[in-house]
């Protein structure tokens, strides 16, 4: 089974929660797509890793080919190309690799070459698989690098730390999960925010619960959500300075504290039925 | 116009709390939230009258016409996003995936792929005695670098006469956060003292390096881990990055974000040592282009 953990607003727990299942969960993998700021990686610190570099393709142009016609300039929608001094010229960081310019080009001048954009990395934790997406600092899109990781994983049950947010890498992490688990803060922020990917999990009708983190007495806007919506609420940790020491050192709580262990396999257990139901 | 970027690489370190308080110590006259795939400024910013709204379009959609298309599949294998998929006979558009190259109207041997207009977000304007521009993304859609350009432009219009804007941003070191740093004059980083928020400032400190844009680092929630905080000292102290401060844990912090409220407006330890951090913030800012 795959299940994707998010949040919508960051900081809300989603690696912790993340790490946690995996730790807990038989026969788990990993996999961080949080490509932007993959952090999973430091909680399990995953032993002889191997890397694998992920690439974009990016056109290149053959002056000798070239007729100068402009209908790449022409046809590109993102502005990646400019004609300058008569010869087609590629900004690297606003293509998509479409691959149009080749397709558009009446002589053949238009070759495509990798870019590297970031790395997979695959590891192993104490027998549990850790797969991270890590994007290239400077780069624009994490999506080729949340679906290479993706592709990595192919155990039994994976648990997926998202991104933040509910833009287009969100969409890319959970569009393959069996389950969504959404990890809430109760706060005013964490609870708008916790809205906006309400919605999209509604949108693809995925089966989904919620994981409320750091309580500290009842949040009642989030909890009359979830009963108005009939959104299951799976778990409540409460706000414990310890388990945050815990996380700011990047341990794994559950390895430390049997309660904690408890917990977070009642969850996974939870989670099985919920997914079945 | 000066401009203050707030960002922090990890989500929930305090960017938002920040610039809140941020915007009434300094009383600003122009502000934006540039977080738009999660935006929370508007909770803590009361305002009077409703935005004026305009629709965001993004990139175009490709849309296939089911019953002129032949079924050939000329688009599907061109598709370098694996957005185009057979379903009863002909094919259609996965409008998550689709990035609206064109690519599949151009290999159409009869015109049924065409791009159409995608409204992809709304951007939202409160012109009072201040100026707010805010924005939200909708579900899954992808090119928030353009939207938040988009929300940028519009606080320039609306605010020309401010002599200083912030700007609230997103987390990680992607697109919508590449777009918010364009054209700003300094980048104050709110991170918090765990591995995390450590490995995730130097990403985005990395980030801003190539784009050459003038940075300083404070910490909040500092008690939760003293001796980390020390290591983020330490390193902006190699680093030659300005430190601006640390900030406490406050129960009370919550609370007035909760209530709709910035923490400039209460009197509690986390106000009184962002009051600090917003001070130091300013004198370097006012040193740019000084």
């Amino acid at each position: 089974m795959k299940i994707a953990v998010l949040s919508g607003k960051g900081g809300t727990g989603k690696t912790f929660v993340s790490v946690n299942l995996t730790a807990v969960a038989p026969h788990a993998t990993y996999i961080d797509c949080d490509a932007e700021e993959p952090n999973g990686h430091l909680f399990f610190k995953p032993e002889q890793t191997q890397q694998t570099e992920v690439y974009t393709m990016i056109p290149t142009f053959d002056g000798t080919k070239c007729n100068g016609c402009r209908k790449c300039v022409d046809f590109c929608r993102f502005n990646a190309l400019a004609f300058v001094q008569g010869k087609p010229k590629v900004f690297p960081d606003v293509c998509h690799a479409c691959g149009g310019c080749a397709l558009v080009c009446p002589t053949g001048a238009v070759a495509e070459e990798k870019r590297g954009i970031g790395v997979v990395s695959e590891g192993l934790s104490d027998g549990i698989p850790v797969i991270s997406g890590i994007l290239n600092t400077g780069e624009i899109s994490a999506v080729p690098v949340i679906r290479a990781a993706l592709r990595a994983g192919n155990g039994e049950n994976t648990v997926i730390d998202s991104p933040p947010g509910s833009g287009c890498s969100v969409m890319e992490a959970v569009s393959g999960a069996d389950y969504c688990l959404l990890v809430a803060e109760p706060t005013a922020f964490g609870f708008h925010n916790f809205r906006m990917v309400h919605k999209l999990v509604s949108l693809l009708h995925k089966p989904f619960g919620v994981v409320i983190n750091k309580t500290n007495g009842v949040y009642a806007p989030l909890e009359e959500f979830c009963a108005n919506h009939h959104t299951p609420i799976l778990l409540r940790i409460s706000y414990d300075a310890k388990i945050a020491e815990i996380a700011a050192r990047g341990d794994i709580a559950v390895t430390l504290n049997p309660a904690f262990a408890q917990m977070f396999t009642s969850l996974w257990e939870r989670i099985q039925e919920e997914a079945t139901a | 116009m000066k401009k203050l970027l707030i960002l922090s690489g990890k989500g929930g370190t305090g960017k938002t709390t920040t610039a809140a308080a941020f915007i009434r110590f300094a009383d600003a006259r122009a502000f934006a939230d540039c977080d738009v795939d999660a935006p929370n400024l508007h909770l803590v910013t009361q305002r009077q009258a409703a935005p004026q709204t305009y629709d965001y379009l993004g990139s175009q959609k490709a849309v296939i016409n089911p019953d002129t298309c032949l079924g050939c599949g000329q688009c599907a294998k061109a598709c370098r996003f694996e957005a185009i998929h057979k379903a009863g006979g002909v094919y259609t558009v996965n409008e998550y995936a689709c990035e609206g190259c064109g690519v599949c109207a151009y290999v159409c041997p009869n015109g049924s792929a065409a791009l159409t207009d995608d409204v992809a977000g709304q951007v939202m304007l409160y012109a009072e005695n201040s100026t707010f521009v805010t924005a939200e993304l909708k579900m899954g859609r992808g090119n928030s670098g353009k939207l938040v350009s988009e929300v940028k432009s519009r606080l320039a219009q609306n605010a020309h006469d401010a002599d200083l804007a912030i700007i609230d941003g997103s987390p990680g070191i992607g697109c919508p956060v590449i777009a918010s740093m364009s054209g700003v004059d300094m980048v104050l980083i709110v991170t918090e003292p765990s591995v995390s928020g450590i490995s995730d400032m130097q990403r985005i400190l990395q980030t801003a390096a190539v784009f050459r844009t003038k940075t300083a680092v404070c910490v909040n929630k500092y008690d939760q881990s003293p001796e980390h905080t020390d290591r983020i000292i330490r390193f902006c102290k190699q680093e030659n990055i300005p430190f601006t401060g640390r900030i406490p844990y406050d129960s009370q912090a919550s609370a007035a974000i909760n209530a709709g409220r910035s923490l400039a407006d209460v009197d509690c330890p986390a106000s009184r040592a962002l009051k600090a951090v917003y001070q130091e913030t300013m004198k370097l800012l006012n040193e740019v282009n000084a």
